[in-house]
């Protein structure tokens, strides 16, 4: 049978309509024949349609590397970041807030590598300061709304009905506030400082963490393993915690790696304007406000600190989008 | 109509809660705002003065509702520090934003669509990793930043435009518009980067597709295809995002407005809060809000009248 059908497409080749399909001949029902002989038979050798095929078949295997790449250039961009900042906590080369007149506007050099500003502060260690306050004030935000998404996701997703919709309504409503919107009365409510920030970006990263959980818990919830261990008498917070969230945990990584590019974004933008961490303590956002009417004299001013928010927030996205192209 | 009558529900109920978030917010989180605005120091009776004026002394229910009945006649409040209506504030600057913001929204579509069609069509060739780059670096650099960038190379050195010295679009609208260009770009750049990059994974999905290989088979150029049959099944997967960016268009010209001195409604709602002048600020953050949850129910039922696959599509959902 087997040779009559390669005799079958051999002939035919370019053309497989079902009537090319021989099978049991003389079978009154051909539909049936079709699919009982489609699967042992050997792929036949049709003309036009295998090249996209192909094509679908070699994506996976190039993809695969490329998330790895994108993981490891993030890191690497992160971890410079990171370490500077890390050292600037016990040791700057330069103190950050001593004012000197005598090296005002110096540019790039070795020994001063970001330059100097217009009060003779050197830029490098204001850069180094600056970005531990953002990446702390980002993992802060991040840290804490993720915990309170969790538990907002996990309520809303396994109680469902009316609880569900009243959380789920509210979180729209938030949501449909920009960002910053949020922050900013945040911020006008409240005084001026580390923890206003903190408060004010958290609130914003809320509505898109917990509808991540909820979605999760919903499809875990009536799970064959969810069903095991409910039977066996587990409560509803151990359900939750010790076998739901496990689950939820991959999809959310990334997504969380990526709100700390975002809060990197909104805190600098908020120091920007005047409104996250107060000066003299430098914070990336504002040594861009300082750096605008000197940037035609000291163009480093700026540079130095945008290119720090630059490649934090890239490094992070990296991190994020290879994550996700590796695990999801 | 049924679709109608529900988006109507959802846009009362999120009406609602923007109105009582908002008021919950600046009147329930502890801090008074007659103190804040005073200071500590300040004497008892000018508190109570202040109280008086902004009507913070009456019940939480009774201000709401007033407030509320305000806003629908159109009475926004006035104004402490320019002891003006907020409405007489307002009357300029919308008009600036709003132009803004639809220069942002022509440049991000137009050049969003293009390059996200033309990527996927090049989907592992080199220009589609030139513009993937693109998009990671379009969505790392801040707008202020760029903003900064543009004054300093643009407006410095190549001396393109005058930074800080706004043009009315009254008096001289081909100057206004090449004033804006600037901030529309800085803004929309990172809009377009993510819109290229959703497009591009939807054109790409749809490649796979019956359609599209039948119309290969008959010989239609791929060019063709891609910009003719594939787009506009594309556009559907993309709709969501576009309310999602009428509200990041608002944030970006937040900032935007003010490193380029615009004299706008994001510069306004950014000074009103560095001067504590909270009637300004809840009226504003609840006039912007209701702005875009309102743009985006238009921009439902008008997308939905052109495809109505995607009723089909959030009805099943």
């Amino acid at each position: 049978m087997a040779k009559k059908i390669m005799e079958n497409t051999g002939r035919g080749a370019g053309h497989i309509g079902p009537d090319e399909i021989p099978g049991t001949a003389g079978d009154e029902n051909p539909g049936a024949a079709k699919s009982q002989v489609k699967k042992p038979r050997r792929a036949p050798i049709p003309r036009v349609l295998p090249v996209v095929e192909r094509e679908e078949q070699a994506k996976p295997v190039k993809k695969h590397p490329e998330g790895t790449c994108q993981l490891w250039l993030g890191l690497v961009l992160v971890g410079i970041v990171g370490l500077l900042s890390l050292i600037s906590v016990f040791y700057t080369p330069y103190d950050v807030y001593a004012m000197d007149t005598a090296s005002r506007f110096l540019p790039p050099s070795l020994t001063h590598f970001f330059g100097t500003d217009n009060y003779g502060r050197d830029v490098f260690s204001r850069a180094m300061t600056g970005a531990g306050f953002t990446l702390f004030v980002a993992f802060a935000t991040v840290a804490s709304s993720t915990l309170i998404s969790i538990v907002i996701g996990l309520i809303s997703g396994y109680a469902g009905g009316i609880v569900d919709e009243i959380l789920m309504r509210l979180l729209d409503a938030v949501s449909s506030f920009p960002g910053i919107l949020i922050a900013l009365v945040i911020v006008s409510v409240m005084n001026n400082g580390k923890y206003t920030i903190i408060l004010a970006l958290c609130i914003m990263f809320i509505p898109s963490f917990s509808r991540i959980v909820r979605t999760g818990t919903l499809q875990y919830k009536d799970a064959g393993f969810v069903r095991n261990a409910r039977v066996f008498g587990a409560s509803a917070p151990r359900l939750l915690f010790v076998y739901i969230l496990p689950n939820i945990f991959p999809i959310l990584l990334s997504s969380v790696v990526i709100g700390l590019s975002n809060a990197i974004l909104a805190e600098s933008g908020m120091s920007y304007l005047g409104l996250g961490i107060q000066p003299p303590i430098p914070s990336l956002g504002r040594m861009l406000y300082e750096a605008q009417n000197i940037i035609l004299r000291a163009p480093w001013c700026a540079l130095a600190p945008g290119l720090v928010i630059v490649t934090t927030i890239a490094g992070f996205h990296c991190i994020g989008e290879g994550l996700r192209k590796r695990y999801l | 109509m049924r679709y109608f009558i529900r988006k109507l529900i959802v846009l009362g109920v999120s009406i609602f809660f923007i109105t009582i978030l908002t008021f919950l917010a600046f009147h329930i989180l502890p801090g008074d705002p007659a103190q804040l605005i005073l200071g500590t120091e300040a004497s008892q009776e000018k508190l109570e003065a202040l109280r008086i004026q902004l009507g913070t002394n009456r019940p939480l229910y009774v201000q709401y509702f007033s407030w509320i009945s305000g806003f629908v006649r159109g009475d926004f409040g006035t104004s402490i520090k320019y002891s003006r209506p907020v409405s007489e504030l307002l009357a300029g600057r919308l008009e600036v934003t709003v132009l803004l913001g639809l220069m942002v929204m022509a440049i991000t579509l137009f050049f969003g669509v293009i390059l996200g069609v033309f990527s996927a069509g090049k989907n592992g060739k080199l220009p589609d990793d030139v513009i993937s780059a693109f998009t990671i670096l379009g969505t790392s650099v801040p707008g202020f930043f760029m903003s900064i960038l543009f004054m300093w190379i643009f407006g410095l050195i190549l001396h393109l435009f005058a930074p800080g010295k706004y043009v009315d679009y009254h008096s001289d609208p081909a100057g206004f518009i090449r004033y804006m260009i600037f901030p529309a770009l800085a803004i929309a750049i990172p809009q377009t980067a993510t819109l290229v990059k959703y497009i591009r994974a939807a054109v790409i999905d749809e490649l796979s597709t019956a359609y599209v290989r039948t119309a290969k088979g008959k010989g239609v150029p791929f060019t063709m295809i891609l910009f003719g049959h594939v787009l506009k099944n594309a556009i559907v997967a993309i709709v969501p995002l576009i309310g999602m960016m009428i509200g990041e268009i608002f944030s970006g010209s937040i900032i935007i407005e003010q490193v380029f001195g615009i004299p706008g409604v994001g510069r306004l709602l950014v000074s009103s809060v560095l001067s504590r002048d909270f009637p300004l600020t809840q009226t504003l953050v609840v006039y912007v809000a209701l702005l875009i949850v309102i743009t985006n129910f238009i921009v439902d039922l008008v997308i939905q009248f052109l495809d109505p696959r995607i009723r089909l599509m959030e009805e099943q959902a």
